[in-house]
């Protein structure tokens, strides 16, 4: 009877609806490089290109903007991918032998990438009772003949199948055994031996009869299909690796494993052809690697193009990673800095074209594709517009700037122009053009700042669905690394042979890990900002149209103050370089401020208006006014027996060494392994399983029993002192009356340190302010008891708002905050949310995340969600990413939960710690190391791909043309499965009226009333001046959740008034 | 008025240092010292203590203040002895009029901060009317509560940490339970206890054990929970626990319908009435935060912004707590008060081995040596 006392009577139907206006999860689109990629295809009919990868996922992509995703259902890894030409089809073969067909299809008014067949190859003897001996066992190569109508399965023991495409099923009697073409052989080839496995299987562009077959032993075929008879064959006697069947028929091009490759002619002579008519081993004499992949294109201007991987000398160079292009006497080795996984280059395919001539070369890397222009003099790289590789160098944080002004973004695009050696007209030249992007021109420009482990900072422009990069900042030029001497060895001129040409950008091995970034800001208006490192190094920059040079301002900050007894065990700071130093266009460095000791920055925060940065670490801190170039303050947060926090980061004896393997092993190890994804049958039998394992052994379970400790936090933990967040606000810390600059600072241990700041105020119409010193002084000093770490502080307005950014007002970008009073400030734990009024911090609305939930602050961020039902209503409200990875949405100030979603994997830890929200509501987190989600929480501000390609199949008939839309995500290729948890609905279900209310500024009486956040606040919520909190809100607060209402801490509390409630 | 007088002379003594004595029970001030190793007998001491106050002919009750600030009586030979011994190296002794401690109002806190606390009335049976009710002059560390309403099998454990300096200490693991399902018996997964720190709160308390089933969390089901969950549920709790178990033992089950024999411990819901009595008064605006009166509130320290002149406040320097301790300005001098204080002391150089909080008590008594 108890468990009644507190329910609400059912949620309101009218803020139910509200709330599905507002609020929508999806995932929408997946950033940056596929993780472990394993397979390349392209199709040059619609210029689209497929990449598949380890984990089973397919990604296509055309023009930019252009993207198609799928995921097979089965975790197993793409080995080849086929588009069938023109058709928008892709046939794929996974590693456990099963063959999928996926179509781009329209459906039920959306397309999207589905898959539309799929067929397990039989791989047990006898079990494909065709023809005894010859098995389907392992399919080593396919071909898609008869305009992909018919395929060709090259298999391991040498057997091709042919295969119905339309149907997936074997086509009977086609098969062509390996004792079939050993009878066309003279008996001194034979002699007995078997001639391997398929390695090669080729397509004749004019004559669709006709198959190259290329065994692994050596032998290659020309079998006639319509004929069902071998026409040729070349007796080769080296281990082949891969064939090119050169445009006329006439050539054939065989590479091998022991580094050579030969040329055969196809014309001459007649059948067997004993010896090729040119052998070569480019990089001999010496033993060589083999070559995986050869290409022969031919070109109108004479001569031809050959393309080929590996081949190096096996003792040099064996560990390079190269692909050789060789035209004429030209031969450049392109030296990579990851594996090899495949490449293609886009040539002409009509029939009639008498030459290839190829436009370009697409490399397919570990861990980048790469884009070589072959038409023009030096072959440069292409820029990709999308596919960029996040990870470079290993993204250490990482923030979103939203609807960046047009100035500020002309200005980041012509220096990283500027940056770039490319002309931006190469830009025009991304071969791989499919499809047409039809989602609408962003309606504002959103800017995704990531921080990297090498000290740069790069710019993204994350407004629609491809993630281009803009510009790149570096730091590490103002300071003298460790690694320099090494860097000036490994510079030491190369041997001119091979020609080794570096491409790509991939480089994950860091100079410094010093040099790392930990947290960056920047301010949209005044384009300057704020990079924060590893060593305590703090850099104010600003944004230069002109190359500079100049010397760089530098302090330090001992923010240890007069503490004693401690001693800093960690790296030592950065030596800057002094003097004037040359500054490339672009953000350059106007200000250093190095804290002492150098442990890692943990918060920074800039305010441009007051020309003052905060930032702390580990053990305390500090502001800077950057204009007169001097600290304000410096404040130790140690706790006195936190002598951990002394010792250095992480570990107490940390070598250089041994953190750049870190760095090294960090990049090699695939942090997402074990993807969770769609539960189908076999996994519930899986799950099953092992629960039944699990029963029949408990002991397992019982010898190591996981234990927790269930103790409170004490005062002393370690790391108590580490700042986790600064905040710069206008507000009300004096007095109710007067409102003047606050800075706020919150730790690890629960504290939270406001100070009022005296800053001179700027003349009317100059920019700068005079020249006089800020002052600090402390305002308040809250100690949350629950310790939990603090995670933001927000100052509300007397609306209920967040105050508005530096400038942000004062340029008309923003409605000016109500500064009438009222104002309350937001403290976000890891455990609760919590709204104290202001001046007179008493604590107003709360919310206990973990006492309810279980689950502890990741991240949060005050984000505007706008309603699709109403074009100008919008609410803003508290999102926030929970350890477990769900995403949770309460209103603000009554912070009421809205909505809940379950949104990244908890055991991705690296995911959670990654994400980062925007301010309207979409958020971004990694996947894997090179790859961000895209996700929203709001139902309007949705990017997603909205794209068209016009693909031509349907049996042949009619080219009818389709236009598709791609619609939201159905899946996601790399990891979670979009999950979507319905609303939940144990909302604390504020009244609309009050919603309304508190979000349309607009109206006069809550602009008026002094008390306007607790108008704000819904009805049954009384809130006095003193900050009591009443019977009815005790009852509303926990009545809010269904948990709650059992809670049983407030039926023991309550016990005296449960009666009165009861009444009601 | 009384009763006002005497919660607040308890939790603002700070400030009666300087108060001058007025009437015959007005706050008094004696020094005198005692032999550590011999402290001899309760009675004498008890008559040492009303001769030296000259209040022979009153009954007192004798508390002092332990070592967490606590007030704990003296009114045997052994709570005097541990008295004695637990001087470190002065010895805070507080005598109360017998009435009055007996009225149960003189309740309450050397700090604020504390909330539980008690004066222990000595021999209430020598009253004529009986005590009903929890006996106040304990301090509570846990109760079982919600019999009424709970299953016979399971047991709700409120674990008190109020002022208590001892560990929670309990483990909990991931465990296998049993339950009866409509197709029979099905394994599930649940979270038990699975270890007791020796001396922890929740070991003394002897309502929880190895092996219990751990289902609620202050009134939440931990069912489908992690154990990394309920570990956040527990601590984000912690200062005030309540955990619903199911007993491993089940033969020290509460009945139903017998709940007189259970003794306080089978109180069908904890009182709110006791908690209050057990709460240190609230002496001046604070926020009556009910909702919270279970948790300690946040410290808000407040820095000295009025002279807007100031270059830079020193950290450290912060003038006054507000909303928690007690203030030392609220409480002005010239109370009338009921309690007599009286210091006592081991080494003549008290004054640099009180340990008081700053703000400091100043010695007005003269002192006594015996």
């Amino acid at each position: 009877m108890m468990k009644f006392r507190f329910r609400r009577q059912g949620a309101d139907p009218q803020r139910e609806k509200l709330k599905q206006e507002l609020f929508a999860f999806h995932k929408t689109v997946e950033h940056g490089f596929p993780n472990q990629p394993s397979a390349l295809a392209f199709d040059p009919e619609l210029r689209i290109m497929a990449i598949g990868t380890r984990s089973g996922a397919v990604k296509i992509y055309g023009a930019p903007g252009v993207e198609f995703t799928g995921l097979h259902r089965e975790m197993a890894t793409v080995t080849q991918m086929h588009f069938l030409p023109g058709q928008g089809r892709l046939l794929t073969l996974l590693d456990d032998s099963s063959l999928h067909l996926w179509e781009i299809v329209h459906h039920n008014g959306c397309a999207h990438l589905e898959e539309a067949l799929s067929f397990q190859l039989p791989s047990r003897l006898g079990f494909d009772g065709a023809s005894g001996p010859p098995t389907l066992a392992h399919v080593t190569v396919i071909l898609l003949v008869a305009a992909g109508n018919m395929a060709a399965l090259g298999t391991e023991g040498g057997s091709v199948f042919f295969l119905d495409v339309s149907t997936l099923m074997l086509i009977e009697g086609q098969t062509l055994g390996p004792e079939e073409v050993l009878r066309s052989l003279p008996d001194d080839y034979r002699c007995g031996k078997a001639l391997g496995p398929v390695e090669s299987l080729q397509g004749h562009l004019r004559d669709p009869t006709r198959i190259l077959i290329g065994y692994s032993r050596g032998l290659l075929v020309i079998w006639n299909q319509a004929a069902q008879c071998v026409d040729r064959v070349f007796l080769g006697n080296q281990q082949l690796e891969s064939l090119c069947w050169e445009r006329s028929g006439s050539t054939l091009v065989s590479s091998h494993s022991d580094g050579s490759y030969a040329i055969w002619s196809a014309d001459t002579g007649s059948s067997p052809v004993m010896q090729p008519t040119m052998a070569t081993m480019p990089y001999g004499p010496f033993p060589c690697k083999a070559i995986n992949k050869i290409l022969w294109r031919n070109c109108a201007s004479g001569g031809h193009f050959i393309i080929f991987s590996g081949g190096m000398p096996r003792a040099s160079y064996g560990d390079r990673h190269c692909v050789s292009v060789l035209r004429a006497d030209t031969l450049v080795t392109l030296d990579f800095t990851s594996r090899i996984i495949d490449f293609f280059t886009v040539h002409s395919m009509r029939p009639e074209d008498e030459f290839d001539e190829p436009q370009a070369l697409a490399v397919l890397l570990e861990e980048e594709l790469v884009v070589l222009d072959l038409q023009m003099p030096g072959w440069p790289v292409v820029p990709a517009p999308y596919l960029a590789p996040l990870h470079s160098s290993a993204i250490t944080c990482s923030a979103h700037v939203a609807n960046v002004p047009a100035k500020l973004w002309a200005r980041i695009v012509s220096a990283g122009e500027q940056q770039s050696a490319q002309p931006a007209s190469s830009a025009s030249s991304w071969p791989i053009t499919g499809g047409r992007n039809l989602a609408q021109e962003p309606s504002q420009r959103g800017l995704l700042l990531t921080g990297h482990e090498d000290g740069t900072v790069r710019f993204w422009d994350a407004s629609g669905v491809a993630l281009r990069p803009l510009y790149k900042l570096s730091t590490a030029g103002l300071f003298q690394t460790d690694c320099e001497h090494a860097d000036s060895l490994a510079q030491a001129p190369e041997d001119d042979w091979p020609p080794f040409r570096k491409v790509g950008c991939f480089d994950p091995y860091s100079d410094d890990p010093r040099l790392g970034v930990q947290k960056v800001a920047l301010c949209k208006y005044t384009a300057q900002m704020v990079v924060a490192g590893t060593a305590g190094q703090v850099l104010v920059l600003e944004l230069s149209d002109m190359p500079s040079e100049q010397a760089v301002s530098m302090a330090s900050v001992d923010l240890l103050q007069d503490r004693e007894g401690f001693t800093w065990k960690g790296h030592e700071r950065l030596s800057p370089r002094t003097g004037p130093l040359p500054w490339p266009a672009g953000f350059q460095p106007r200000v250093l401020v190095q804290c002492l000791p150098p442990a890692a920055v943990t918060a920074v925060t800039l305010h441009t208006e007051w020309s003052l940065v905060a930032f702390g670490t580990s053990h305390g801190f500090g502001l800077f006014d950057y204009q007169r170039k001097s600290p304000v303050l410096a404040r130790c947060t140690l706790h006195p027996n936190d002598s951990l926090a002394m010792e250095g980061p992480l570990s107490r004896v940390k070598s250089l060494k041994k953190s750049l393997r870190q760095s090294f092993r960090r990049i090699r190890k695939s942090r997402v392994s074990g993807k969770k994804r769609v539960v189908n049958t076999n996994s519930k039998l899986q799950e099953a399983n092992a629960q039944l394992a699990e029963q029949a052994c408990p002991h397992d379970v019982e010898m190591t029993p996981v234990q927790r400790r269930i103790e409170p936090r004490s005062a002393d933990d370690s790391l108590s002192g580490v700042v986790r967040c600064l905040y710069f606000a206008d507000t009300f810390l004096r007095d109710a009356a007067h409102h003047g600059p606050t800075m706020w600072a919150g730790t690890n241990s629960g504290s939270v340190f406001a100070y009022a700041l005296e800053v001179p105020v700027a003349v009317a119409g100059s920019e700068k302010r005079p020249e006089r010193a800020v002052e600090a002084v402390l305002g308040k000093e809250v100690q949350l008891m629950h310790r939990a770490p603090v995670v933001a502080i927000a100052v509300l307005d007397g609306r209920g708002r967040p105050l508005p950014e530096p400038f942000e007002a004062s340029q008309d970008l923003a409605q000016a905050p109500d500064m009438q009073g009222g104002h309350a400030v937001l403290i976000a734990s890891e455990e609760q949310f919590k709204v104290f009024t202001l001046p007179k911090v008493s604590a107003k609305t709360k919310f206990k995340l973990t006492a309810h939930e279980g689950c502890r602050v990741r991240k949060v961020a005050l984000a505007t969600f706008a309603s699709v039902a109403c074009e100008d209503y919008a609410e803003t409200c508290l999102a926030c990413l929970t350890n477990l990875g769900d995403v949770h949405v309460f209103s603000v100030p009554g912070l009421r939960p809205q909505v809940h979603y379950s949104c990244i994997r908890k055991e991705d830890i690296s995911g959670i710690a990654s994400c980062v929200f925007t301010r309207h509501g979409q958020g971004f987190y990694l996947i894997s190391p090179s790859e961000f989600e895209r996700f929203s929480l709001s139902a309007r501000n949705i990017t997603e791909p909205l794209c068209s390609l016009d693909i031509s199949w349907s049996h042949g008939a009619a080219h009818a043309s389709y236009r598709l839309q791609e619609s939201p995500k159905l899946s996601q290729a790399n990891g979670t499965p979009g999950i979507l948890l319905a609303p939940q609905s144990r909302d604390g279900s504020p009244n609309p009226v009050h919603s309304k209310r508190a979000d349309t500024p607009e109206r006069p009486e809550a602009m008026l009333s002094p008390m306007s956040i607790d108008s704000a606040i819904s009805a049954d919520t009384t809130l006095d001046t003193t900050g009591d909190i009443t019977v009815e809100d005790v009852k509303d607060f926990l009545g809010s959740s269904e948990e709650a209402a059992k809670n049983l801490r407030n039926l023991v509390e309550d016990e005296a008034r449960a009666c009165a409630i009861l009444i009601k | 008025l009384g009763r006002r007088f005497s919660r607040e002379q308890l939790c603002g003594y700070l400030s009666q240092a300087r108060a001058p004595r007025a009437g015959r029970f007005g706050a008094e001030f004696r020094r005198f010292s005692l032999d550590r190793q011999k402290p001899g007998k309760f009675e004498d001491f008890y008559q040492l203590v009303v001769h030296t106050h000259h209040i022979a002919n009153t009954e007192v009750t004798i508390g002092y203040a332990d070592v967490h600030g606590d007030l704990l009586p003296i009114n045997n030979d052994d709570n005097f002895c541990k008295a004695v011994s637990s001087a470190n190296p002065l010895l805070r002794v507080f005598i109360q009029k017998r009435e009055e401690a007996e009225q149960g109002l003189a309740t309450g806190s050397l700090s604020r901060r504390r909330k539980a606390l008690a004066l222990r009335e000595e021999g209430p049976r020598r009253r004529a009317h009986l005590h009903i009710g929890l006996p106040h002059d304990f301090r509570p560390v846990s109760s079982i509560i919600d019999v009424d309403i709970l299953p016979e099998t399971h047991r709700r454990v409120r674990l008190y940490r109020h002022g208590c300096q001892k560990p929670l200490g309990f483990y909990i693991r991931d465990g296998m339970s049993v339950r009866v399902a409509p197709q029979g018996l099905e394994k599930v997964p649940g979270i038990f206890i699975s270890r007791m720190v020796p001396g922890g709160l929740a070991e003394s308390t002897g309502l929880l054990a190895v092996d219990d089933e751990v289902l609620e969390v202050n009134g939440i089901e931990v069912a489908g929970k992690t154990l990394d969950q309920v570990t956040d549920m527990m601590i984000a709790n912690s200062h005030n626990l309540i955990v619903t178990v199911k007993p491993a033992n089940q033969r020290n089950n509460v009945l139903r319908g017998s709940r007189a024999a259970s003794g306080s411990s089978g109180r069908s819901s904890d009182s709110t009435a006791s908690r209050h009595s057990l709460q240190a008064p609230v002496p001046h605006s604070l926020p009556a935060d009910d909702m919270e009166s279970d948790e300690e509130p946040d410290v808000v320290l407040e820095g000295d912004l009025e002279p807007r002149s100031v270059p830079r406040l020193p950290p450290g320097s912060l003038s006054r707590v507000n909303g928690a301790g007690p203030a030392s300005g609220l409480h002005g001098p010239g109370r009338d008060s009921r309690v007599l204080r009286l210091l006592s002391s081991f080494p003549p150089d008290i004054h640099h081995s009180l340990a008081l909080p700053p703000g400091g008590v100043e010695e007005h008594g003269p002192a006594v040596t015996l």
